[in-house]
């Protein structure tokens, strides 16, 4: 995963609430086995609507709940293939937001007055580093995990991360584990 | 300190701060491919195959298809060999189709007895709720969870907020665990759980059969929550002894602790009259989306009520119960199990599927569909006119044969009335087994209380 520092340029605006992921990628375009190429997918339906206008700016800007539904990473796939860095909303959906933070598209939440006065504007800065979105002359705080930050800030690989502390696994293997059911053995 | 459910199956999982160890890892063919492909390119192993249990469900055919080359759809064919590949290659088992034990993974984990109080169960599927109806601790995870947890056995996860929804109460006549759960989510809202495991607690929800609990769980990513759960007693017990993999005898003292302590704190409470409740349908294009049978549908309050009725094709005022209907759906991990065919069939027995709609039977699991067969529930479908067809994900999210073509409107006793969710420009209407039942007879949604009587 590349790091994640500062995202700037134009913004898209997507003026709709409870967005879910079968909009953002239809489930006839989940049968691929690979990770890349669902940018071109991206709203595959909404996108035919007379008067649907979303170009590949870096920052997209939408309204809450973003990303509910279906638990697809296919989702964040498409939107950072469509070239999207930072969604910017007043709220997301828990499974979509981790998703998008296991990839590198920054997730970041404004209050709702604050959303909709960015969607008034063309462009906007967001800073990680410092947890603000400027725009129109104003900078507008918003919150990070710490972990989910530091991991972004760092472009970390989870996986890697936490294999480095196979030890402390094992040893809950060794102490802590319950007897439960072997798949294997069924 | 009095603990919640969620604390004390949190702590006894936790290797490390927000360092979550996971039980069981459920695996299906959709989600998993690129995380299998991860592992091979780093060159990592499987950390526990023999806790991963794999499955292919979303992409099936329920025509009675027995292996994966019998698979029209080329890139669903390729979707399935390549989960039989990754499982071989990693020493995973699997039920793929063709095997007396596939099903959709959210049926066939507690038919199977994997899934047992006090677990922590993901799978790359937002449903996995569902799990935590025998309480257990069970989320949807992403593509790249998955691979974290093939590889890792665990999580990066921080603990979520707790929420209660008690119902005080007993469900009506003709209400059903689906009306319970569509009520909550038009009450809370979809996203009402954002950020939140939710216990469900209370008479009405300690009446409830395992598989009206497992109903429950199963919705509760509709209303935003990741987890849903209720806590293991005798129903769960019952329900769990003698499967498979469950173990014998049941650890019933342990497990009787599994339950929150008088006095712990939630950071959210709701409480919710069961005995208020009515049959729902949802009649717009998200789950809270949703009325009583008895009502009509409502005046738009935003855009996006807006959009869903017309995208739905429906004026304010119509009342629900004229609804016309062109397919009804019984099927999905949310009303698939034995319980849900036999209510269904209870209400189509000696009757007749209405001329103008097409109506289909799709079981959870290839053994929910033996059971039925061997109860005769098949035959009373096949005599109503429904369609009986093999266990699959089928029409609740059309990655298979089984969709709706566009203009249709089906009552579905599936989870998700999304746009699109069941076919390009298809109509879905949420309600109970019983329900779409009754409206398969029909031919538009009637109120099942007064239909029974009749």
């Amino acid at each position: 995963m590349n790091a994640v520092t500062v995202i700037e340029g134009n913004i898209s605006v997507l003026r709709r609430s409870d967005v879910d992921t079968d909009q953002i990628i239809p489930k006839q375009f989940l049968k691929r086995v690979e990770r890349t190429g669902f940018g071109e997918y991206l709203f595959y339906d909404w996108a035919k609507e007379p008067g649907w206008d979303l170009d590949p700016n870096p920052i997209l800007v939408t309204g809450r709940n973003f990303g509910c539904g279906s638990s697809r990473e296919h989702a964040p796939w498409a939107l950072e293939d469509f070239g999207f860095k930072a969604i910017v909303a007043p709220s997301f959906a828990d499974i979509f937001y981790s998703n998008c933070t296991k990839i590198g598209l920054l997730p970041v939440i404004l209050p709702e007055e604050e959303v909709e006065a960015l969607m008034g504007g063309t462009e906007a800065r967001v800073d990680l580093e410092r947890q603000v979105v400027s725009f129109s002359g104003r900078e507008v705080p918003f919150e990070t995990d710490p972990e989910i930050r530091r991991r972004l800030l760092a472009g970390l690989d989870d996986v890697g991360i936490t294999m480095q502390r196979g030890e402390e696994i094992d040893a809950y293997e060794r102490q802590r584990e319950r007897t439960g059911p072997v798949t294997t053995a069924l | 300190m009095p603990k919640t459910l969620l604390d004390k199956i949190w702590e006894a999982h936790e290797v490390a701060p927000s360092l979550l160890y996971i039980d069981l890892h459920l695996v299906h063919e959709v989600t998993s491919p690129q995380a299998f492909d991860a592992l091979r390119l780093a060159g990592r192993p499987l950390r526990r195959p023999d806790r991963t249990l794999a499955t292919a469900d979303h992409n099936v055919p329920t025509d009675g298809s027995n292996m994966a080359a019998q698979i029209r759809d080329q890139l669903s064919r390729v979707q399935v060999e390549t989960l039989e590949r990754n499982c071989r290659e990693f020493g995973v088992p699997l039920y793929s189709i063709g095997s007396e034990r596939q099903g959709i993974v959210h049926v066939i984990g507690p038919e199977l007895g994997v899934t047992q109080p006090g677990m922590t169960i993901v799978c790359g599927d937002s449903h996995t709720a569902t799990h935590g109806a025998l309480g257990a601790l069970a989320f949807g995870i992403g593509t790249s969870e998955v691979e974290h947890v093939l590889a890792t056995q665990t999580l990066q996860q921080s603990k979520p907020k707790a929420m209660r929804i008690s119902y005080g109460g007993e469900l009506g006549f003709g209400v059903t665990a689906k009306d319970l759960i569509l009520g909550t989510i038009g009450r809370i809202g979809v996203e009402g759980g954002v950020g939140y495991a939710i216990e469900y607690a209370g008479p009405a929800i300690e009446a409830l059969s395992m598989e009206g609990r497992m109903t429950v769980c199963n919705m509760t990513i509709e209303g935003g929550g990741r987890a849903g759960m209720i806590a293991p007693d005798e129903t769960t017990f019952e329900w769990l002894d003698g499967r498979p993999a469950a173990p014998a005898p049941l650890p019933r003292e342990q497990w009787s602790e599994l339950r929150t302590d008088a006095g712990a704190s939630f950071e959210s409470e709701v409480e919710i009259d069961a005995s208020a409740l009515s049959p729902q349908v949802t009649w717009g294009t998200t789950p809270g989306m949703v009325a009583p049978v008895s009502g009509s549908v409502p005046e738009p309050t935003s855009e996006g009520e807006e959009r869903a009725l017309v995208y739905m094709d429906l004026q304010p005022g119509t009342p629900i119960e004229g609804i016309e209907l062109d397919r009804v759906f019984i099927g999905s991990c949310t009303n698939s199990r034995i319980g849900d065919l036999r209510a269904a069939a209870r209400v189509v027995e000696g009757r007749r599927v209405s001329e103008r709609v097409s109506a289909m039977v799709v079981p959870g699991s290839q053994q929910v569909k033996a059971q039925a067969e061997a109860e005769g529930l098949d035959e009373v479908f096949r005599r109503a006119g429904f369609d009986w067809r093999s266990a699959g994900c089928s029409m609740c999210l059309g990655m298979n044969p089984d969709t709706l073509e566009p203009g249709e409107r089906c009552a579905s006793t599936s989870n998700r009335n999304f746009e699109g969710r069941q076919g390009r420009g298809g109509r879905s209407h949420l309600v109970s087994p019983e329900m779409a039942a009754a409206a398969a007879v029909a031919g538009r949604f009637v109120d099942i209380r007064e239909w029974e009587a009749a």
